[in-house]
Formats: C-alpha cells, structure tokens, sequence
C-alpha cells in the first residue's frame, strides 16, 4: 500500500482501484461487456486481462440480468465479482438480480452466506449520448435494505470508494460518470474506508452543498464563484447513497444555517429530498428554506447539445442557486 | 447434437433403491402434511407442490456428490428434502421458525441450505439458472470437479434469463446441468398456449447444449440421465439440459383448484405416479416385499408427522435476528 498521493485522472483512478483489488485478492475477478480485451467501452480495465489472466477478466455475453446472476453465483460460491454495467441506462435489463436477488439473498437464505458483488454502472449526461445512455441513476436501487449504494465525484473517491465497496462482504451498486473520467487530481491509494463516508472537499461557513459525481466538480467551481461573491461555502461529496451520511452532512448543516443539494436527478425520488428530510425531521434550525438543484421534472435528457446542457445544472446555476439562499447577489 | 442421445448404465444398488422409494414416500408424505398444517392455521401465505413430480427430486440429487451445487424453485421441497434437508428444518421455515433452515425468514419458497450444496431456492422465474452457472463457473476455475445442477420448470422457459443462462453455460463450457421439469402447465396455462416449442429439450439444442427427453416419473431414468449428464460436466465436456416430462397432481399453489385439465387427464398421470411406479418396480424385481413396503410406509409417516410436531414448538425469530441477516458487514446492524 501506498501511501503517498499522486496524481491521477478518475478514470485511472476506477482501473488502478479494480487492479489493487484484483491484486491483493485472487478470488476478485471482473466481468461485463467488453471488459476484457476492449479494456472497457470507456478504457476503464485496459491492461487487466493482460495482467490477470481470462480467468479472473472475462467478457460476457450482453445480457445483464443474466452475468448479474451469475457474479451472484460466483460470490456465494467464494468469488469476489466486480461486474461492468456499460451504462447506468442498462443497469433495469438487470433488474431482478439487482432488486430481488443481490440484497435479499443472504437475509432469505437466513445470513447462511455473503454476497461480496460490486456492479460498477456508468452513468452520467454531457456526453451528447441521448435519451438512453446518459442516466446517473444513484438513487434507483437506494430503497432496497440488503444493497450498499456508493458514487464518486473526484479520482480520489473513484479509487477509495470503489476499493472499499469491493472489499465489502455485502451487494454495492457503485455509481460512476462518465463526464468525470478525464478529471484528474491527487489520491492516494489509502486502504479500504468506512462505508457510508461523505467527504468534505471545501470547507465553509456559509452554505452547504452536498453533491453526487459530476455535479461534485461543479459544486467546487460553484464555490469558487461563491468566493469571488464573498460566500464562503462548504461542499461535500456524499460518496454513499446507502448508508447515507447523515452524521458528515447535518453537523456541516447545523454550521452553515444553509443547505442546498445538487443533482443529475429529478426531485422526486432523489437523494437530496432524503437530505432535506432528515434535516428537517431533526429539527434544523435553517436560516433560509433549503434547495434541491435537479433536472426538470418535465423533461427527459435530450441528445441536442444544446439541449442538454441546458438542463444539466452548470456550475454558474449552482452558484446562483446558493446565491439565494443566502441572500447574496449572485457575481457575473 | 440431438434431443435424444444414448444412456450411460450405472446400476444402482438395491439399497439405493429402497432408499430412493422411502425418500420419494417422505416428499409425498410431506407436502400432504403441508396440506394439512395450513388447515390448522400452522403454514400460511403460498405454497406450491410437487406431488407427482418426486421422481426428478429423488433421481436427479441421488446422481450429485456431496459437495455439488444446487439451485432450486418456489417448487422446491422435493428437491431440499431429497437433497438431504431435515423435514423439521424445512416445515419449521414453512411455519416461520428458528428451528428452519432459513431461521424462518425465508418461507416456503427459500429452502436453502448452504451444507448441503443448495446455494438457493428462487421465487422469481428462471433466476437460478443464472446463478447456478456462477457456481459451476467457480468450480471450474478451482478445478475441484464441482457441478452445479439447476432446476426450473415448463415456464422459465419462456423467461429471457433461461436462454442468457444457457448461452453463457454453454460459451464459457460451465459445468452445470439444467433440468426442466415439464408439467405442462405454466402456472394455471397450458404450455401449447404460451409456447411454440413443446418438446423444451429443444431449446436446450438451440442453445448449444446436448439436451434430452426424460421420463421424469421414473427414477430409475432420472438418476441415468442426470448421472451422465453429471459426468459430462465433472468431465470438462460442459453442460447439459434435460427435459424432464412431468405432471403435478396438485394445483399450482395453495389456492388453486386446477379447474383447467381437461378430462381424464388427471387420473391418466395418477397411472403413472412415481411412488407406485417405482413401488411396483421394486416389488417385481423382488427389491421389495410387501411386509417392507408397509412397514417403510408407517415408518416414513411416522417421522414427518413427528418432523412437524417438532417444527411446531419451536419458537419464531426475533426481530433483531432478522436484522442480522440483512448485512453481513458489522458496522450496518
């Protein structure tokens, strides 16, 4: 393990988490389509087959519901699968594997076995991809108790919150974007952390923004902004959708009296409406009504570019967003 | 590669016979007592039933060694009870208790029992399928000469996951054996309204993999055909998909009067009962005496009705044991 940071674009950082992972255990094995001599649609596993043998990467068939099963086989047979969901888009093709057999099987069965399978799915708009190939999706599967859900915003994330789903005895659907796989920044190839850690990427005092994958990059330049307004904000990556880190997100609320949550999501049903919930239920006292920045309710993601970047918040909407929250004329 | 294929002869002993005639007698005796326990109030919510089709339980995991997988249906309390499961530990998860294999959270359709190689009892169409190629996947990557046998009815194969299941089966040369348990009836449907394919073993073939048509109420051709099938699989000669021809007496599930047989059909398959299939057999072959007959009979009885008394006392789960079950990671309990 090393410990020293370096510098690393996210999707290195997604290949070098799996790499580790495959390394320190050889009952780790990946599959999905294209994966293997491909080294991914989006290069995500180049050079892993090389290194580890047909055994341990392999192709499969495209059929999602099907190889979703058969990690399950594997892992309750004492195998660690990672399996590559091409794109979030294809993650309901796998739907019962994903709703009624990962998180149910170890509690139907009694906890006679565990079920160490991550689902890598790759999600995300900006890639002019269209109406079918461009969903996060972080927040369908987060209502099934039995199922860890886990996004990454920054490279760092990307390496330590994958390795640390791998490593768990337990089903974790991770979320990846596709927009963020040319970011780079510094991560260190920490051990494995806890699960359900939200990260503090920018610490403020005046407002806080909770965010998930791509609009975690946003957020920071949003703050950036913010700065140059003289709000001082805080912005935290949630990482984990279940279990949420409630602990991380409403101390950070109860600092700043202002909360505001971004997404590539639709309000309902996204995870920043739980945030503001919980923060509610717990009785915060906010010094202003909270905000969910999320796709439009009444629309679907276009392929037009125009179109969508239209709809996917930016991060001068962010800014703007905040902004009046916190009562503060927004700069530019 | 053809539907129909030669038999391997492996005779098996008397004893075994007898054994297979008395496990036969416990499933049938069993789910009649189901049957009863739910008039008591004792079992409730759903149960399907597998009178009729015991042969393909008995004769299938009589051909499997000890550490082979299994994946198994919502129909599935031949194949736990004749895979070796307790009747107390499966009525005891019938009735909600922690003296059942799944400590009574999982029900009647859950009978799983990691011990004996039964990784999983699926209520959800043909997802077994997929699973148990994982498992023969991760025998063959250990090389430990591991099989996987998987069973799914007339219906699965109707279901997409059957045939990505068998595709990968037969790509990746997994171990596994499929069977089929044709009863002719997709739930309350016949098969010929739901499916263009009615010898199922086809579908195997388009699929890649040797297949057969097997009388499913003869034990003596379930154990050859699965034993074969077995030793193709243990022999890196890959996977192998059997049909099964079957009939369930019973309904579908509990509420079912199975008011959609046509007439006479019923009692045409009542000649073909594997417990007197198989009894007669036995006795011809002079295996079995009357007196022994009788006697294996009151016997068998006697330990499933004292199965379910023993069941009945045990307590249900608690809540926080439940609780347990759902993660196996420490820090979300």
């Amino acid at each position: 393990m090393n410990s020293a940071s370096s510098e690393m674009s996210y999707r290195d950082a997604i290949r070098e988490a799996m790499a580790d992972s495959l390394e320190d255990d050889a009952t780790t094995v990946l599959l999905g389509e294209d994966v293997a001599d491909a080294g991914g649609v989006f290069k995500t596993s180049v050079g892993l087959v090389e290194r580890f043998g047909r055994d341990r990467v392999f192709d499969t068939p495209i059929c999602e519901n099907g190889f979703v099963g058969v990690a399950l086989g594997l892992a309750v047979t004492g195998y660690r699968p990672i399996v590559e969901i091409m794109f979030s888009d294809f993650l309901p093709s796998a739907g019962d594997a994903i709703v009624n057999e990962l998180p149910k099987f170890r509690f139907m069965s009694g906890g006679q076995c565990n079920v160490p399978v991550t689902v890598r799915a790759i999600g995300g708009a900006t890639g002019r991809f269209g109406t079918q190939h461009s969903a996060t999706g972080e927040t369908w599967y987060s209502g099934l108790p039995g199922l860890k859900v886990a996004t990454a915003g920054t490279p760092q994330a990307a390496y330590s919150v994958l390795r640390t789903a791998i490593a768990q005895p337990d089903p974790v659907l991770f979320f990846e974007h596709k927009g963020l796989y040319g970011v780079k920044g510094p991560v260190v190839r920490s051990a494995p952390m806890d699960v359900g850690t939200a990260e503090v990427l920018r610490p403020g005092n005046d407002v806080t923004i909770v965010a998930s994958l791509l609009m975690v990059q946003r957020a920071l330049r949003a703050a950036a902004e913010l700065e140059l307004a003289g709000v001082d904000a805080e912005v935290i990556d949630l990482q984990w959708v279940r279990p949420m880190d409630m602990t991380t997100i409403l101390d950070s609320v109860r600092k700043t009296r202002h909360l505001i949550t971004v997404e590539e999501q639709v309000q309902l049903g996204s995870w920043g409406s739980s945030v503001i919930a919980q923060a509610a239920m717990e009785g915060i006292a906010l010094d202003a009504p909270p905000d969910a920045v999320t796709l439009p309710d009444d629309l679907l993601i276009p392929y037009s570019p125009t179109l969508e970047d239209a709809i996917i918040p930016s991060a001068t909407q962010i800014a703007e967003r905040v902004c009046a929250i916190v009562g503060v004329a927004a700069r530019g | 590669m053809s539907v129909k294929e030669g038999r391997v002869h492996v005779t098996p002993s008397a004893v075994d016979r007898r054994g297979w005639f008395e496990r036969i007698l416990a499933i049938r005796f069993f789910e009649e007592k189901v049957q009863e326990l739910f008039m008591d109030g004792l079992v409730e919510g759903t149960t399907h039933l597998c009178q009729g089709q015991e042969a393909i339980s008995v004769g299938s995991t009589a051909a499997l060694s000890d550490d082979d997988y299994m994946t198994i249906t919502y129909r599935g309390h031949g194949h736990a009870l004749a895979r070796g499961m307790p009747p107390e530990a499966a009525f005891g998860e019938l009735m909600g208790r922690t003296i059942g294999c799944c400590h009574g959270v999982g029900g009647s359709m859950h009978l799983t029992d990691f011990s004996r190689g039964l990784i999983g009892s699926f209520a959800i169409i043909g997802a077994g399928l997929s699973v148990a190629v994982g498992a023969a996947l991760s025998a063959q990557r250990r090389g430990d000469g591991r099989v996987a046998l998987a069973y799914c009815g007339d219906g699965a194969t109707n279901i997409g996951t059957f045939h990505e299941a068998l595709n990968m089966a037969a790509v990746w040369h997994a171990p596994v054996v499929f069977i089929v348990e044709n009863n002719l009836y997709a739930e309350y449907t016949p098969l010929q309204v739901t499916t263009a394919v009615t010898d199922l073993a086809q579908r195997g073939v388009a699929n890649g993999i040797r297949s057969r048509i097997v009388d499913g109420q003869d034990v003596d051709a379930v154990y050859e055909a699965v034993l074969e099938a077995v030793a193709h699989a243990r022999g890196d000669e890959g996977p192998s998909l059997l049909e099964m021809k079957t009939y369930r007496f019973r309904g579908h599930s509990r509420t079912d009067p199975a008011k959609y047989r046509s007439a006479g059909e019923l009692e045409k398959w009542l000649e073909r009962d594997p417990v007197t299939l198989l009894e007669r057999r036995l006795r011809d072959e002079g295996v079995l005496s009357d007196d022994e007959a009788h006697e294996i009979r009151v016997r068998v009885q006697k330990e499933i009705d004292d199965a379910a008394a023993t069941a009945a006392a045990s307590p249900p789960p608690t809540l926080d044991a439940a609780r347990a079950f759902v993660y196996a990671s420490r820090e979300l309990r």
